[in-house]
């Protein structure tokens, strides 16, 4: 039942607002609202109780394995959430004096260093508030610098055909054309192909690596020279930073810009689908345009840097700073880490992808590569299973809820038929990774003898499959009252 | 180590498995040389127990200060249940919906957040959020563009009194796309965006037109009249509102003969704490006949194979994950934490304690006005109504004011000279509900002293 | 249009399935002209042209959500984007196969967008335009040729 559905007129929290409505009187008539809008009229108690029964609906990494490929579920720690929201801090206004925000510019200072330190990179801002908005400000930066040296022609970014799909969007965002080149049967991208298009119209290619096919691009520093002696520059995709954290680093790979996820990376909440963070780190030829704010340190006291001690830069992206608690919650995790920690981020996540891909071998799930280690993530394909017994990786992963688990992501990368990317992350114990395979094979099993007991999972959720197409085509998105 | 479960034994275990001899031999993929360098910048793991008390150290030197600063960021009372349903586990640590099955919970609140937020502004209908109220503006021009299918010039008129970072980022969005954005001035007496100005572009092809409520400077802008100018001049209309105001002012869809096209703003008035600005959240609504050009997720009722009601997300072929370089914008994330608080704040406030909250914050501030201006030399700038901030000139430099008061913890505003150099100097000053008389008592004692000196 | 994922069709909805699988796959219409785009094209005689999708390209998409339509009075470049064609896991651009005027267009698939995946070749016509250039006719695919694109297709 909707929040609507149990509204009753009238009835209100009266403990959280005002004791009576303050006088309007100085506001023109005819700039109020005629009627008030139509919300929910609840006791402060069915607020709580509609919510907290809505919450427990949900899987979340608090309370299921949560594999899903390119997105790093690992475990979000709680003192992250509580250090962070400390008044001083959750009460700060953006708009604070440097003098009073000492505090607060301290950690996003350190942040700023630590994130340059780990990634090989010579500056770094944290002001995009999404992986998205981190590969906008990157591809930006880009046309900043070549636009800068009138090198105009360049009006082509080169991306792999599996790459994920927000790099070739911020590409067109910032006016450029994609050149797509292919990647091999071997998961490397197609080094000839990439010859072929690499030219005087080239801006640079976006890459991730490990890329998204899970494996690591073994002739990065070749493809980072090609790239560099055609004139183009190298944008690196931090979805996968979660594989290399503190064992390689993209600057060192030659990459000239990066964008890291803070909420795959760093742990930050992935609270149903944001808030996210995306900084953006760089060498030092990008320097000068990265977007503000950034925080500099002068050796006693920390300060904003502004528009005008950049004068080339991209310009800001949010109003303020970025998602700052967002940040301080990165930040608090970095502390917990420290250096030791971020490097054991890379070992333990690729042991248990690699302990995973062994063991889905050996129980005879067909692996996309399966000559190449696994990152800190793999793809198996099921494409064998939908041909011989009808029932697809869509139908896998339904059935998996019923098993208690999060699937994995399904359907990307579009270049493998029928796969699952799967990304256990280090935080998982060997129980959570054996207990994914067992029910895989018992599906597997259950798809031999009663295909269509997968093919209607799942069973034991709030809702069974629900029509998409429905969805679409009759667009309900926003409640109104029936009478 | 933190957050590592295995123990040794497991580690040789699953070694032995892959048939590995250490975890070093899983990276053998890896060229030796990229695999050699030291982390000496980053210091080493602490303790959560250090953590903790690093991190009080550092929130104390930034607290007790009287904040009277509002320009985009305002801090109201936050039921204290919001937050603490907002951070359980289940909404805090729950990926994107894309299993919907697995996620009702998430996709039942979007649902209503949505229902919420299109009745707030008047509009059919609302997407489940973008990242804050300045890239939903770039979002909304771009939106504009796309759903215009008469006008071909991609010039958007922007007043000159919305906020300076509004403009700034939604360049930094749009400039690489051939798209223009044309400042339009405001009127010196009343803070309010010219109609003279704005007549000069009449017959010519204009994409749209933005209009805030209430504009940068707290002033309410005549928007019917925007508007309508808008509708003559077969321009889109966008609005950027302060959605706590829209509670008791008229909404967007209201304006004008037919409302505006698309309604954005800063979602931060409801729920979310201030926290230096981020993360908060941008909202976008519209009208039903351009819903498919708006960006950003969106979640739709229907049923499941049991005719049983469900949400799933929906339309989601314009996204990047489908459409790439031809989605309607790169946006992956919303701010479903942001969204989720805002949610259950909305549903605890309801429109009664929204009118409260918003009317108690404007009853606030007119104090603090009226207490400011009676000190000699202190003038209220525009002469027009205001909602929740008001415009003050002052009689002797912005920083000397704002150094001197700062020495006793009361931030006195925001130094408007920078952006308005015209204005001379006046500082854009905000008191809201949640203020203590006190505290706007030492301000206005404060800042009496030290003019009297 | 150039489809790029494999779609995933709600097989468990009994009104999603055999919708246009009665007839053959293979069935291309003797009567009309075909582009390697999946778009095809019936002559009207005196210089306008139908356009619509093929049944290949229907069963690509999946069951169809929205048809953007182009408008009465657009002209278009043969290559250029006459519309999009929406699915709920795919969004296609149609390429135009001739240039001309949009003389008319098929408004039923306002409402009912799943004319198109139901009789791609009847009442799917999604819309007409006056030939530019008659002799642009002379490009499209006879009906062998297009069997053979949708065969390398399938592979």
């Amino acid at each position: 039942m909707l929040i609507f559905e149990q509204s009753s007129k009238g009835r209100r929290a009266h403990a959280q607002s005002p004791a009576a409505m303050a006088s309007l009187d100085d506001l023109p008539a005819d700039m109020l609202r005629k009627a008030p809008p139509l919300m929910p009229e609840v006791s402060e108690m069915q607020a709580v109780r509609h919510y907290t029964r809505l919450s427990q609906k949900n899987f979340s990494i608090d309370t299921h394995f949560y594999p899903l490929g390119s997105c790093t579920m690992k475990y979000n720690p709680r003192a992250c959430n509580s250090l962070s929201m400390l008044p001083g801090l959750v009460d700060r206004h953006p708009y604070a004096p440097d003098s009073h925000s000492q505090g607060f510019l301290s950690c996003m200072h350190d942040l700023q260093e630590i994130l340059k330190e780990v990634t090989g990179m010579k500056a770094v801002s944290l002001s995009p508030m999404a992986g998205a908005q981190g590969e906008f400000a990157g591809v930006a930066m880009i046309k900043a610098y070549h636009d800068a040296r009138n090198d105009t022609a360049r009006n082509e970014i080169i991306v792999p055909d599996a790459a994920h799909g927000t790099n070739p969007a911020s590409a067109v965002m910032c006016g450029y054309k994609i050149k797509e080149i292919p990647t091999r049967d071997d998961g490397d991208i197609d080094v000839n192909a990439l010859k072929q298009v690499l030219g005087p119209q080239t801006a640079g290619i976006m890459l991730t690596n490990p890329s998204t096919v899970g494996v690591f691009e073994r002739r990065i520093q070749e493809i980072a020279a090609l790239v560099h002696d055609a004139g183009g520059l190298l944008y690196y995709d931090g979805a996968n930073l979660n594989a290399i954290l503190g064992k390689v680093r993209p600057g060192d790979m030659g990459f000239d810009v990066i964008h890291m996820n803070l909420h795959k990376t760093f742990s930050t909440p992935h609270g149903g689908g944001g808030p996210g963070a995306g900084p953006v780190g760089v060498s030092e030829r990008l320097e000068p345009f990265l977007p503000i704010p950034m925080v500099d340190y002068d050796g006693t006291q920390y300060r904003f840097v502004t528009a005008d001690d950049r004068p080339q830069s991209i310009g800001r992206l949010s109003a303020f700073a970025g998602n700052a608690g967002i940040l301080l919650r990165a930040y608090i995790y970095a502390r917990l880490l420290g250096r030791e920690g971020m490097t054991r981020v890379a070992e333990y996540s690729t042991l248990n992808a690699n302990y995973m891909l062994k063991k889905m071998k050996a129980a005879g799930f067909e692996a996309a590569y399966p000559e190449r280690r696994a990152t800190h993530e793999f793809i198996i394909t099921l494409r064998k299973e939908a041909r011989d017994l009808g029932v697809n990786a869509m139908d896998f992963a339904k059935r998996l809820l019923d098993y208690g688990v999060h699937a994995p992501t399904t359907y990307f990368p579009l270049l493998v038929p029928e796969c699952f990317l799967i990304e256990p992350t280090e935080t998982e114990s060997i129980d959570s990774l054996d207990n994914f395979i067992e029910a895989m094979i018992q599906i597997r099993e259950e798809a031999r003898n009663e295909a269509d007991r997968v093919k209607g999972a799942p069973y034991t959720l709030p809702v069974r499959r629900l029509d998409d197409v429905k969805a679409a085509r009759e667009l309900d998105i926003a409640w109104k009252p029936t009478e | 180590m933190p957050f590592i479960p295995h123990t040794e034994e497991e580690v040789r275990h699953m070694l032995d498995t892959i048939g590995a001899n250490s975890i070093d031999d899983l990276f053998d993929e890896i060229p030796a040389d990229l695999r050699s360098f030291s982390l000496d910048g980053i210091p080493e793991g602490l303790p959560e127990m250090e953590v903790a008390h690093l991190m009080h150290e550092r929130a104390r030197k930034d607290s007790n200060v009287h904040c009277f600063i509002g320009a985009g960021a305002y801090d109201h009372h936050i039921p204290a249940a919001v937050w603490e349903i907002a951070t359980r586990g289940e909404f805090y640590s729950a990926y994107t919906p894309y299993q919907a099955e697995a996620s009702q919970g998430t996709l039942q609140l979007l649902y209503e957040y949505q229902s919420m937020m299109s009745a707030l502004m008047g509009m059919d209908v609302s997407n489940a959020s973008l990242y804050d109220g300045a890239s939903a503006l770039g979002e909304a021009i771009l939106m504009a563009i796309r759903a215009h299918r008469k006008s071909k010039s991609k010039k958007i008129l922007v007043p000159k009194s919305l906020h300076p970072a509004y403009r700034q980022a939604a360049n930094a969005i749009v400039k690489n796309q051939d798209i223009e954005l044309i400042e339009i001035p405001f009127e010196n007496a009343t803070g309010k965006t010219s109609l003279d100005a704005l007549s000069e572009y009449a017959g010519a092809d204009i994409t749209a037109l933005v209009i805030g409520q209430p504009n940068f400077f707290g002033v309410l802008e005549d928007v019917d009249a925007l508007t309508r100018w808008a509708e003559e001049n077969n321009a889109m209309t966008i609005a950027v509102v302060n959605p706590l105001a829209m509670s008791i002012l008229k909404p967007p869809g209201q304006w004008g003969e037919n409302g505006v096209d698309i309604a954005c703003g800063e979602g931060q008035p409801l729920g979310i704490p201030l926290s230096s600005g981020g993360p908060y959240f941008g909202f976008m609504c519209a009208t039903q006949k351009i819903v498919r050009q708006m960006p950003g997720r969106i979640i739709g009722r229907t049923v499941d194979l049991d005719g049983k009601p469900g949400f799933s997300l929906t339309l989601q072929a314009r996204e990047q994950h489908i459409r790439r370089s031809k989605a309607t914008s790169n946006i992956c994330t919303n701010q479903g934490l942001m969204v989720t608080a805002a949610t259950i704040h909305m549903s605890m406030m309801g429109a009664e304690g929204l009118a409260r909250a918003a009317a108690g914050s404007h009853d606030k501030h007119r104090k603090l006005v009226s207490g400011l201006s009676a000190i000699k030399g202190v003038g209220v700038k525009f002469d027009s109504p205001v909602f929740n901030e008001t415009v003050i000139s002052l009689p002797v430099e912005n920083a000397t004011v704002l150094e001197a008061l700062a020495a006793d913890n009361v931030l006195a505003g925001f130094d408007l000279k920078k952006d308005y150099p015209e204005l001379g100097n006046a500082l854009l000053v905000c008191s809201t509900e949640k203020q203590g008389d006190a505290s706007i008592d030492l301000f206005v004692e404060k800042l009496g002293t030290l003019l009297a000196s | 249009m150039h489809v790029r994922v494999k779609p995933v069709i709600n097989s468990e909805f009994p009104q999603y399935q055999n919708q246009n699988r009665e007839r053959d796959m293979s069935y291309i219409p003797s009567d009309l002209l075909f582009t390697s785009s999946h778009e095809w094209v019936r002559d009207e005689g005196d210089d306008t042209v139908t356009i619509g999708i093929t049944d290949h390209a229907q069963e690509l998409l999946g069951d169809l959500v929205f048809i953007e339509l182009p408008e009465v009075g657009d002209t278009i470049e043969t290559g250029g984007e006459a519309g999009v064609v929406e699915s709920v896991k795919a969004a296609s651009d149609i390429f135009s196969p001739l240039s001309g005027e949009v003389i008319e267009i098929n408004e039923d698939l306002v409402d009912s967008p799943e004319l198109v995946n139901e009789q791609a070749y009847d009442n799917g016509w999604i819309y007409k335009i006056k030939l530019a250039e008659p002799s642009e006719m002379e490009n499209l695919l006879k009906p062998e040729a297009y069997s053979e694109v949708v065969e390398a297709d399938e592979h």
